[in-house]
C-alpha cells in the first residue's frame, strides 16, 4: 500500500487542522490523568488487598498492567470519537473520502510499539511470576520457584466434593476442616483432591491453585496481616461447588502455636485412623477416611468416599 | 488459482446420468424433515434396544438405572437414522448400486418457495438461510437459558433453581453458546456470501454443506436431550473426571459436541476448497473481500482443531461406557489429558468466534466510511497471524492448573503475542477512520459496537496473560465477563451488523433502521450494563457457575441481572424488526442500497439462481472507493475467450498491483 495521498490538493492540506496533533494534546491530559488515579486513588484499594506477598505483588501486577493499558483505551477511544465527530459524513456530500490505501510508516510504528508493549509485558510478567516465588499460583509437584529462608509451614489442602480440609504435617499430621495460618511465616500448601478437579482459592492470600486427584499442587505465600480469609473453590466440580467455601484465619505466631498444639491434642485419636501423610492419596485406599471422618463428626464429601466410577450426583 | 472452465449452467455435482428425469414423486414421498424425524426415531430406538442387548448390565452406572451404552448408540444411531430419513444417503446409495444419480438441482427447483427450507438442499444459498435460522433459533435458546442463570442469581439466599438445576443450566447454556455458535457466521453468512463474493456460482462440496447443516439440528436435540437426565454439572469446559462420574445428561454432551465437531470439520473445509478454487478469473489474493479471508483463516481453525475435539469427546464416551481410563488417575489415566485436549481445540475455538467478527467489521467499514479498506494486507496478515498462534497459547487455561509450571512464560508470551496481530485489525479500523465520510447507518453502528466491546475484551484478556494477575482472575466472573465482552460483545455485534448489511442482499428487502437503530442502542447499552459490572463481581471474589455468591455481592448481580433482561428484550426489539420488516411493510431492496463495492452486490438482490449468468471477470479490488477512475469491481458479462487471458488483461488499481 502507498501512502498516496495524491488527491487532496497542497492547499486543501494546508486548511486542515492538524488533526494528529489535536487528538494527542486531547489524549495527553486524560491518558495522565487516568493514569494518576488508577495509581494513587484506585490502586491501593485493587483487588486481592495486600494480606500476603504473593496477594500484594498480585495487586502490583494489575496497577501497573491498569496504568499501561488506561492510554491505549484512552487512544483509541478519543480517536474513534474524534473521529466519528470530524469526519462524519456531511448532508449533501455525495463525494468519496481520499483514496488512501494504508500507509507503511503508521503501520510500522503500531506494530513496534504493540510489540514493545507486549515485550515488556512478557518480561515484567516474569519477573513478577519468578521474584514472588510465583506468586501465589499453583506450581505443579516440583516448584522451581521457591521462597528464600527455611523450611515453609507445610500445609495440605485436600479438596473432595465439597470440602476443603486441611493436614498439619509438621504438628503430627492432623487434619481439620479449619485453616490457620500465623502472621509473618512462608507457607507453602500442599493442594490435592480425592475425586475430581477442584481449585484451593485463598482471596485475601492471592493463592490459588488447582486441585488434581493424584497430584501435588504447591503454592506458596506468606501472611503480612492478621485476618479473616475467605477460601473457595474456583473449578466447577459438581453440585455444591457454591458452598465450597470456608473461612481461613491469619492469626499470630502465638496463637497458631497454641491453636496447632491443642488441634494435634484434640484431634489425636483421628489422626490415628487417618492414612499416614502423603502428598497424594489414592482414592481406593482410603477408605477408612470416612469412617475416621464419623467419628470426629465431620462429613466430609457426605461423610464417605466414593470413587470416580461412582457417580452420585446428577 | 482461480478456475478458468465452468459450465454455462450448475451442474448436480457427480455428474448427471443418461437417464431421463424421473417425475417428482409426492411430497410426502420425498426425503424431507419429516422423514428425518422418523428416520431419527427409528435410529434411537434400534440403537437404543441394540446397545441394551450388547451390554445390558454390564456398563449400567450406579445410581441412575440407565445404560450409558444404550443411550449413546441411540443418539448415533439416531442421528444416522435422521440423515438418512433426509436422504443425505440417497446419492451415495445410487452410486453405490451404479445407478444415475437424479438430477437434485431440477426436482428443488420445481419444489415451491418454503419447501425446500426443509429439504436436503444442494443450493449454497438455501443452506445459508437454513443455517441463518437454525443459528438464530441456538442462539436464542442459550440466551434463555442465560436469563435462567441471571434470574437465580438475583438472590444469594432465595433459590428459585435448586443447585443441581441450576448446575445444568449453567452447561447447556454454555455449551449452547460455544458449540452451537461456532459456526454462527459461517454457517449463515459463509455458505451464503462466499460464492458470491469469489465470482463462483456454487460451493465446491454442496452435499458436504448440506451435511454440515443438517449435524446441527441433530447436536442441538441430542444437547438439549441432556436436560431429561438432569442435565451435566460441569460447564461447557467438561473437566474430567467431574464429567466422566456424571449421570447420563454427560453424554448428551459428548455425542452433541462430537456432532458439532464433525459439522464444523466438514463446514470448513468446504470453505477452505472453495475459497481456494473457486474464485473467478481476476479474483486474486490481493483482491478477495476481507470477510473471505476472514472465513478462509476460521475454516483452517476448524479444520485443524475441531479433529482434536472430536478425539477427546470419544475418549470420553469411551470411558464412560466400555470402562477405558484415558481420564482417571486411579488407573493409570490423567485428568491433565482432558485439560490440554479440550483447551488444543478450546482456544482456537474462540478465535473461531472472533475472526468472523473481523472480517464483517473490516467489510463493513470502508462501505459507510467511503474510503478503501486502511492496509488491507495487515488485516488480512493480523488474521493469519491470530489463527498460527491461536495453536499455541492453550495452557493459559491452565495457569493455575499445576502442569509444566516452568512453561508459563512461554504461554504469557505467546498470549500477549496474539494481542499483536488482533491490534491490526483495531490498526486498520482506526486508518479507514482517518478523513473518512462516515455515514451512521445501523451496519456501522453496529460495527462500532464491536470496537467499543472488543477493546475491552481485549484489554481485559491482556490482565488475564499474566500469570501473577490471572491467579486472582482466573476461574472468576472476571474471565466470564472477558469472554461475553470478545463473543457476545464482539462476534454477536459484528453478526448484528453483517446481518443489517447483507440482509437486503439476501431476502431483497430492507431492514427498517429506525427499529435498527433503536436494537443497537439498547443491545450496546444493556450489554455493557450487564457485562461491565461483572468484571468488579470477579474481581471482588465470585467464582464462576455458582448458585449462591456473598451477600456483599447482591446489589451488584441484582443490576447485572435486571441489564441482562432489558438485554433479552433488546433482541426481541430485533426479532420484532425482523418479522415487521419481512412479513408486514416488506420494502424492495432490489439494488444496491449501500452503494457498496462488493462483488455480491453486483447481482441482484436476491440472487438468482447460479448467482452469476456468466462467470464474472473480477477486474480490481472491492475498496476502491474514492478513487479516481477506478476499474467496475467486475466484469459480469465478459466476452467469449476473456477467461483464457484474464489475468494477462490487468487493469492496473494502484502502484501494488
Amino acid at each position: 500500500m502507498t501512502a498516496t495521498e495524491a488527491t487532496v490538493s497542497a492547499d486543501a492540506q494546508r486548511r486542515e487542522p492538524n488533526h494528529g496533533l489535536r487528538i494527542f494534546l486531547i489524549w495527553l491530559p486524560v491518558a495522565l490523568a487516568a493514569d494518576l488515579i488508577i495509581w494513587f486513588v484506585w490502586g491501593p484499594h485493587m483487588p486481592p488487598g495486600d494480606m500476603s506477598s504473593s496477594a500484594s505483588s498480585q495487586q502490583f501486577d494489575i496497577n501497573v498492567m491498569a496504568v499501561m493499558a488506561a492510554p491505549v483505551m484512552a487512544f483509541i477511544l478519543i480517536y474513534a470519537g474524534y473521529a466519528l465527530v470530524v469526519w462524519r459524513h456531511r448532508e449533501g456530500d455525495e463525494e468519496d473520502g481520499p483514496p488512501i490505501h494504508g500507509n507503511t510508516r503508521i503501520a510500522a510504528t503500531w506494530i513496534g510499539v504493540t510489540a514493545a508493549l507486549v515485550l515488556g509485558l512478557f518480561v515484567f510478567g516474569t519477573v513478577e511470576l519468578v521474584v514472588p516465588a510465583g506468586a501465589g499460583s499453583g506450581e505443579g509437584n516440583t516448584p522451581i520457584w521457591k521462597p528464600s529462608g527455611g523450611t515453609p509451614l507445610q500445609v495440605q489442602v485436600i479438596g473432595q466434593q465439597w470440602r476443603f480440609t486441611y493436614r498439619y504435617p509438621q504438628f503430627g499430621g492432623f487434619e481439620t476442616t479449619s485453616l490457620v495460618l500465623p502472621v509473618g511465616e512462608n507457607v507453602q500448601f500442599n493442594v490435592t483432591s480425592l475425586d475430581v478437579i477442584h481449585s484451593f482459592w485463598a482471596y485475601q492470600l492471592g493463592v490459588k491453585a488447582d486441585a488434581n486427584p493424584g497430584i501435588n499442587n504447591v503454592a506458596y505465600t506468606k501472611p503480612e496481616h492478621t485476618g479473616q480469609v475467605q477460601v473457595r473453590c474456583a473449578e466447577l466440580c459438581g453440585l455444591w461447588h457454591a458452598d465450597m467455601t470456608t473461612l481461613g484465619h491469619v492469626v499470630s505466631d502465638s496463637a497458631f502455636s497454641a491453636w496447632a498444639s491443642a488441634a494435634k491434642t484434640q484431634l489425636a485419636a483421628l489422626t490415628r485412623n487417618l492414612p499416614p501423610y502423603a502428598l497424594t492419596y489414592d482414592p481406593n485406599s482410603v477408605a477408612q477416611l470416612g469412617k475416621a471422618f464419623r467419628q470426629a463428626g465431620l462429613s466430609g464429601a457426605g461423610g464417605q468416599y466414593y470413587g470416580p466410577q461412582y457417580p452420585v450426583q446428577p | 488459482m482461480a478456475i478458468d472452465i465452468q459450465p454455462d449452467r450448475a451442474e448436480a455435482p457427480g455428474g448427471r446420468g443418461p437417464g431421463a428425469p424421473r417425475p417428482a414423486r409426492a411430497w410426502w414421498l420425498r426425503p424431507a424433515i419429516h422423514t428425518g424425524i422418523i428416520g431419527a426415531v427409528l435410529g434411537y430406538f434400534l440403537g437404543h434396544w441394540l446397545g441394551n442387548y450388547i451390554a445390558s448390565g454390564y456398563s449400567q452406572v450406579v445410581n441412575s438405572g440407565q445404560n450409558d451404552f444404550a443411550i449413546i448408540l441411540g443418539y448415533a444411531l439416531g442421528t444416522v437414522g435422521w440423515l438418512a430419513g433426509l436422504g443425505v444417503f440417497n446419492d451415495l446409495g445410487r452410486q453405490i448400486a451404479g445407478r444415475p444419480i437424479h438430477a437434485e438441482q431440477e426436482v428443488q427447483a420445481a419444489s415451491s418457495g418454503l419447501a425446500r427450507y426443509f429439504r436436503y438442499s444442494l443450493d449454497h444459498k438455501v443452506v445459508g438461510i437454513q443455517y441463518l435460522v437454525g443459528m438464530i433459533g441456538y442462539f436464542l435458546t442459550g440466551g434463555l437459558l442465560a436469563m435462567a442463570i441471571r434470574t437465580e442469581l438475583l438472590s444469594p439466599s432465595y433459590h428459585v433453581f435448586s443447585s443441581a438445576t441450576y448446575t445444568a443450566i449453567v452447561g447447556e447454556h454454555g455449551t449452547m453458546m460455544m458449540m452451537m455458535m461456532s459456526s454462527i457466521i459461517l454457517g449463515p453468512l459463509g455458505n451464503y456470501l462466499v460464492p458470491l463474493m469469489i465470482g463462483s456460482k456454487r460451493m465446491a462440496f454442496p452435499r458436504i454443506e448440506a451435511l454440515s447443516f443438517w449435524l446441527t439440528p441433530a447436536a442441538y436435540i441430542v444437547l438439549l436431550s441432556g436436560l431429561m437426565f438432569g442435565g451435566f454439572p460441569f460447564g461447557w469446559t467438561g473437566y474430567a473426571p467431574l464429567s466422566v462420574q456424571a449421570t447420563q445428561g454427560a453424554d448428551a454432551y459428548a455425542v452433541a459436541f462430537g456432532i458439532m465437531g464433525l459439522s464444523l470439520i466438514l463446514l470448513g473445509f468446504n470453505l477452505i476448497v472453495t475459497i481456494i478454487c473457486y474464485r473467478a478469473p481476476g479474483m486474486r489474493w490481493s483482491r478477495i473481500p476481507i470477510f473471505v479471508w476472514a472465513i478462509m483463516t476460521t475454516s483452517f481453525l476448524m479444520v485443524l482443531a475441531a479433529p482434536v475435539l472430536v478425539g477427546a469427546m470419544y475418549m470420553l464416551i469411551t470411558d464412560r461406557t466400555v470402562q477405558t481410563a484415558f481420564f482417571t488417575d486411579s488407573l493409570g489415566g490423567s485428568s491433565y489429558l482432558w485439560q490440554n485436549l479440550f483447551w488444543f481445540f478450546g482456544h482456537p475455538e474462540v478465535y473461531i468466534l472472533a475472526l468472523p467478527g473481523f472480517g464483517i467489521v473490516c467489510e463493513i467499514l470502508p462501505v459507510f466510511c467511503r474510503k478503501p479498506l486502511f492496509g488491507y494486507r495487515v488485516a488480512a496478515a493480523g488474521m493469519v497471524g491470530v489463527t498460527l498462534l491461536s495453536f499455541f497459547v492453550w495452557q493459559h487455561h491452565l495457569f493455575d492448573s499445576g502442569i509444566n509450571p516452568d512453561m508459563r512464560p512461554v504461554f504469557m508470551l505467546t498470549t500477549e503475542l496474539i494481542s499483536i496481530p488482533t491490534g491490526f485489525i483495531f490498526l486498520v479500523g482506526l486508518g479507514t477512520f482517518w478523513k473518512a465520510k462516515i455515514r451512521f447507518t445501523v451496519p456501522l453502528l453496529f460495527a462500532l459496537g464491536f470496537y467499543f466491546n472488543f477493546l475491552i475484551g481485549g484489554i481485559s484478556g491482556v490482565f488475564l496473560s499474566d500469570v501473577p494477575a490471572d491467579t486472582t482472575e482466573h476461574g472468576t466472573f472476571f474471565v466470564m465477563a472477558h469472554f461475553h465482552y470478545t463473543i457476545m460483545g464482539g462476534l454477536i455485534f459484528a453478526f448484528f451488523g453483517g446481518l443489517y448489511y447483507w440482509l437486503p442482499k439476501i431476502m431483497g428487502i430492507r431492514l427498517n433502521q429506525t427499529l435498527g437503530k433503536i436494537h443497537f442502542w439498547t443491545m450496546f447499552v444493556f450489554f455493557n450494563s450487564t457485562f461491565l459490572p461483572l468484571f468488579a463481581v470477579g474481581m471482588a471474589g465470585q467464582p464462576r457457575r455458582v448458585y449462591t455468591y456473598a451477600r456483599s455481592l447482591e446489589t451488584l448481580n441484582d443490576w447485572v441481572s435486571i441489564s441482562s433482561f432489558l438485554l433479552g428484550v433488546s433482541i426481541l426489539i430485533f426479532l420484532a424488526n425482523f418479522v415487521y420488516s419481512t412479513v408486514i411493510v416488506r420494502v424492495r431492496e432490489e439494488g444496491n442500497p449501500w452503494r457498496s463495492r462488493g462483488l455480491e452486490w453486483q447481482v441482484a438482490s436476491p440472487p438468482p439462481p447460479g448467482n452469476f449468468a456468466r462467470v464474472p471477470v473480477v477486474l480490481s479490488g472491492p475498496y476502491e472507493y474514492g478513487v479516481q477512475d477506478a476499474p467496475p469491481v467486475a466484469d459480469l458479462d465478459p466476452p467469449l475467450g476473456v477467461l483464457s487471458n484474464a489475468d494477462a488483461s490487468v487493469v492496473t488499481e494502484g502502484a501494488e498491483a
